[in-house]
């Protein structure tokens, strides 16, 4: 038995299964094509699951699968046969969590994929090379959402350019539709 | 038309297919990634275009080692920018391109400076960077900030190094090693993530040292460990140092149980089930020690949360295989889970069930089974189907309920796997269970009416033609078989056509009425089918007439092939058509490879859904076939037995042996699977001497040589002893193998054409007493033992000495005798004081024994035992009375 938890995958995919972003940290699947495969096979079997008010979990292939979903936002974390499923499920839940707070509240694909940055910035925080760093969402999120600059910059002036460059954005869309 | 309100939704339903990366290109954003090179940069421009490449990345794309260096090296500009956001996306960059050892020197500097740097994310963060891309002659440059770092005040700082540490600890072991007293100190840490980090990192420093660990695990169950990820592996480890000290512990206590227990009170879930998990799986558990974690389990089995539900049931699951009556208290929680929503948990709640169920709660729970069936997936119906054929093995007289469900479920819709578990398992228990013959066999003939599966068809057509001319009315299977020559494709109605033939070879009364149904089948429009017709009328003979088949035309019918079909394929590929006709008696009949003697793959054990014991092994068939088509070896008579491989070979020597034991009445078989592991060689004429003088009442007969072992692919050889006819003989045996190596040259393959004699010392083999006997089991072990004549009955009482358990006792008496335990008997509950043992098989010769084993505890660790052994021939009963005496 693997003595130190270990997370295999964590993979956020769409409604279609699709990725958004996933992260490996095994090399049980060591070409793309076996982690599409992987994918595939994770949402064909779960997608009929109602995962959304608890996680949910299955297993196959000697994978436990722990997964919970939202909107059209699909999140699993992947074990070995013997991990403790409360383990991962403790994992699941602080990235599902984290991401809910990165994402204020409009949890979906489109939100996700315009803040996929931070969410890529999530995973980094949550695993470390398969090793569990953090499963508070509070501090992932925290970690993750530190947007501040550096002592050494001039703090007001960059935080007034970049709402500047947001909200000018918003408007060119708007406008084009 | 109204306009919607909420404006908000409406950009929504717009832009359903809206993404910032939609159409997005490689060749564009590394285009873009030159922004990383403006002299003014811009953070919200450059993090935009960094995630665009990771989205690329993430998408499964891959960059040139060209682009690859170029962003990295445009990347690395990037330190320049003050902005926090801007860097974080800077650092997970360098790490997705895992930059080369030449590339890696140009951010040294710049992540250097940021390890020393005031803000604790950069410092955390340029850690787990520069720890994933360095080589070792870096790391002593860093080192002092990497020990410093593990006990840092900052909980992500020192997080960030102790995983660094975890991960470096399998390249450079030698230096991380040295930073033990920092780890010590902050295994101590206050902040509950550093202190888990810290634990897995001394861990693995020290997980060598047994004492060590030893050590740090009591030193830490007396504290109190924060975290409760720390606390899981503290029970980890605390659970593998009872393993490694169970044998010096035999008195007394389990030591650190009490620590296991009490973490089934901790307040994280996480931590109760690890603890509870810890306990099950204890070596030799007792029910005692086994109460309390089966307790909460059976909490968590009522839980509102799949996941606690599915913990629960999979490992109540794999302890219901080694003690049944443990879980029997969670069976009313475990019936509700079969409506569970989460059908992994559904299927792992019945397959317990089965389990752990008695003769009476049977039919209950069939009825159950019956509902869920219908709205499980194929994967999972096959699982049950396997556990419903081992229970219906364990009480025989549950049959009828038990086949009528598995003919039930075989009616309804599935596929292909799941209808061939089906029928394996019908097969199964007509071979078993001689009461359930007929009723299976019609099942299955129902089942050929409408089957779509031609594999499935032509094997039970088969089936139908060896059993059933062998039932009380062979006639009432006629008009199923005839149905499929009407119905069905070419395939089946060929099987039909064979099997209606072995009805009329079988069944005198029949013939004359086949032969009808055979004539019918000449005017067929498939060749193989109005051929087989022809063939068939014409070796049944006799006109249609009532008569009786000859042998030969028997053996012609039911006879196996005595030639592996591959070397038959083989020859038939190689043969041209020319004058001479294909002559059968030129295939060779070796078996090249040999499957069957497959080492056992050391692969994972199966758990969980994988978990059911596999189906009775159908290999003496294949021996016996192997056996018969050596000519030195035909006139033995009927196999009585073949053992299992005995390993004669360490593991990973340069050639594997394994024996299999073949014992024939007046004769005995040594059968040896070689396996030449050396690419060079090439090994000839391989036998294996045999020194017999520690068994006296053998002698050696015959040797089959092995021609040639090329590397890789098994062979055997074999040596056959005589022995006195009935009489089980026992003795050692040492063995030598003698070969001619060649050497091969690994280019060409081709091996030289001198060879060198040479021999290798095999390990001891021995013939014992079991050997002798076979394992078959009765259906009601009572009726058996009273309808044996109580004459030959032999009783006497026996001291064990001292055992580690009863358990352990009951398993070397079984052991010894090599019978079949009958009614799970074979179980000992745990802390019991005594046991009854009932055993059955057939003792060489062909007679019917029956044991009955009353164990006892005498003192602390004495085992006195009572043997009762009733048998066909008082002398066999003297013969199992001398077998345990003697052993």
């Amino acid at each position: 038995m693997e003595l130190c938890p270990t997370i295999k995958n964590i993979l956020l995919l769409d409604s279609e299964g699709k990725r958004i972003a996933v992260k490996y940290y095994s090399d049980d699947w060591p070409t793309n094509a076996a982690k599409e495969a992987f994918e595939k096979a994770v949402f064909t079997k779960t997608q009929k699951t109602n995962a959304r008010t608890e996680a949910e979990i299955t297993m196959f292939d000697n994978y436990i699968v722990v997964y919970k979903f939202v909107q059209d936002l699909h999140f699993f974390v992947t074990g070995g046969e013997n991990e403790n499923e409360i383990i991962l499920a403790t994992v699941l839940q602080g990235f599902f969590d984290a991401v809910g707070l990165l994402l204020r509240g409009t949890e979906d694909k489109k939100e996700a994929l315009e803040n996929l940055d931070l969410i890529l910035l999530c995973l980094d925080e949550i695993v470390d090379g398969g090793i569990i760093l953090e499963t508070d969402a509070n501090v992932i999120a925290g970690k993750v959402d530190s947007h501040s600059m550096d002592a050494g910059a001039p703090l007001s002036e960059q935080t007034i350019t970049q709402a500047l460059a947001t909200a000018r954005e918003h408007l060119t869309r708007s406008l084009l539709k | 038309m109204a306009q919607p309100l909420v404006k908000k939704d409406d950009d929504r339903d717009d832009e359903a297919d809206y993404s910032p990366f939609l159409g997005i290109e490689k060749g564009a954003v590394l285009q873009e990634a030159r922004v990383f090179n403006d002299p003014q940069l811009d953070p919200r421009r450059c993090s935009q275009v960094i995630t665009k490449l990771l989205y690329l990345l993430n998408q499964g794309e891959t960059f040139t080692k060209v682009e690859a260096t170029e962003v990295f090296f445009a990347v690395t500009k990037l330190f320049q920018s003050k902005d926090i956001g801007l860097r974080r996306m800077v650092y997970v960059m360098i790490k997705e391109l895992s930059p080369s050892a030449d590339e890696v020197i140009i951010v040294t500097s710049s992540l250097m400076k940021d390890m020393t740097s005031k803000t604790d994310m950069y410092r955390a963060n340029a850690i787990r960077v520069l720890c994933r891309i360095t080589d070792g002659t870096l790391l002593t440059q860093i080192e002092r900030y990497l020990k410093q770092a593990i006990v840092d005040k900052n909980p992500v700082v020192a997080s960030a190094a102790l995983v660094s540490g975890i991960h470096l600890l399998q390249t450079n072991p030698e230096i991380v090693k040295r930073w033990s007293n920092e780890v010590q100190e902050a295994v101590q840490s206050r902040a509950a993530l550093v202190q888990f980090h810290a634990l897995a990192l001394l861990h693995q420093i020290r997980q060598n040292d047994r004492l060590a660990v030893n050590k740090l695990v009591s030193s830490l169950t007396k504290g109190s460990v924060r975290s409760p990820l720390a606390q899981c592996l503290l029970i980890r480890y605390t659970s593998q140092v009872i393993r490694e000290s169970a044998n010096n512990n035999q008195a007394g206590d389990r030591p650190f149980y009490d620590f296991l227990e009490g973490c089934l009170r901790h307040k994280a879930e996480m931590v109760i089930f690890e603890a509870a998990r810890a306990i099950t799986e204890l070596n030799g558990v007792t029910s005692r020690e086994l109460t309390p974690a089966i307790t909460v389990l059976q909490l968590f089995l009522s839980s509102s949360k799949p996941v606690l539900r599915f913990a629960a049931v999979r490992t109540l699951n794999k302890v219901a295989m080694t003690h049944p009556v443990a879980v029997t208290n969670c069976n009313i929680d475990m019936e509700s889970l079969i409506s569970d929503q989460n059908r992994s948990i559904a299927t792992l709640a019945i397959t317990t069930l089965l389990k752990t169920g008695n003769e009476s709660s049977v039919d209950r729970l069939m009825k159950q089974i019956t509902n869920f069936m219908s709205d499980i997936a194929d994967e999972f119906k096959i699982v049950v189907v396997e556990a419903i054929r081992s229970l219906c093995l364990k009480f025989p007289l549950k049959h009828r309920s038990l086949m009528n469900f598995l003919s039930n479920i075989l009616r309804e819709e599935g596929g292909f796997e799941y209808k061939k578990a089906i029928v394996d398992s019908i097969v199964i228990l007509i071979r078993d269970i001689p009461e359930a013959k007929e009723s299976g066999l019609l099942h299955l003939c129902e089942f050929i009416e409408d089957c779509e599966f031609t594999y499935l068809s032509t094997q039970i057509l088969h089936f139908l033609g060896i059993e059933g001319p062998k039932t009380s009315d062979p006639s009432k299977y006629i008009r199923y078989i005839y149905n499929r020559v009407h119905l069905e494709n070419a395939t089946v109605r060929a099987g039909a056509v064979s099997t209606l033939a072995k009805f009329g070879a079988m069944v005198d009364t029949l013939k004359p009425r086949v032969f009808v149904l055979l004539r019918r089948c000449l005017f067929d429009n498939d060749d193989e089918v109005r051929d087989r017709a022809t063939l068939y009328i014409n070796t049944l003979g006799g006109d249609g007439a009532v008569v009786e088949t000859g042998e030969d035309v028997k053996e012609f019918l039911f006879g196996s092939l005595d030639i592996p079909l591959v070397n038959l394929e083989n020859s038939l590929k190689n043969y041209e058509p020319s004058e001479e006709s294909f002559d059968i008696n030129s295939v060779p009949k070796e078996v090249k490879t040999q499957p069957l003697a497959e080492k056992k793959a050391p692969g994972k054990k199966p758990t969980g859904l994988g978990a059911s014991p596999a189906g009775p092994p159908s290999t003496v068939d294949a021996y016996e076939k192997l056996l018969s088509s050596i000519p030195e070896f035909a006139n033995f008579g009927k196999l009585f037995k073949s053992s299992a491989p005995v390993e004669l070979t360490e593991a990973e020597t340069e050639y594997a042996v394994n024996v299999v034991k073949h014992i024939f009445d007046g004769h005995v078989v040594f059968q040896y699977n070689c396996t030449n592991t050396i690419p060079e060689q090439l090994l000839e004429n391989v036998t294996v001497i045999v020194d017999a003088s520690e068994a006296e009442e053998f002698a050696e007969v015959a040797s089959k040589p092995l021609r040639s072992l090329p590397y890789d692919s098994p062979g055997q050889t074999f040596v056959a002893f005589e022995k006195p006819e009935g009489v089980p003989a026992v003795g050692k045996f040492s063995n030598m193998l003698r070969f001619i190596v060649k050497e091969v040259d690994p280019s060409t393959g081709e091996a030289e054409d001198d060879g060198v004699e040479d021999e290798y010392q095999l390990e001891e083999l021995e013939v014992v007493a079991a050997d002798y006997m076979l394992k078959v089991g009765v259906s009601n072990f009572r009726n058996a033992w009273e309808t044996m004549d109580a004459d030959c009955e032999r009783v006497d009482e026996y001291g064990l000495g001292p055992r580690e358990s009863l358990a352990e006792a009951v398993n070397a008496v079984i052991n010894l005798l090599g019978m079949q335990p009958c009614e799970g008997t074979e179980v000992v509950p745990n802390n019991s004081r005594s046991h009854t043992c009932l055993l059955s098989g057939v003792y060489i010769g062909n007679v019917k024994v029956l044991v009955r084993l009353q164990f006892g505890l005498d003192g602390p660790k004495d085992v006195a035992m009572k043997l009762a052994v009733r048998s066909e021939d008082e002398a066999v009963s003297d013969a199992i009375h001398e077998i345990v005496a003697s052993g």
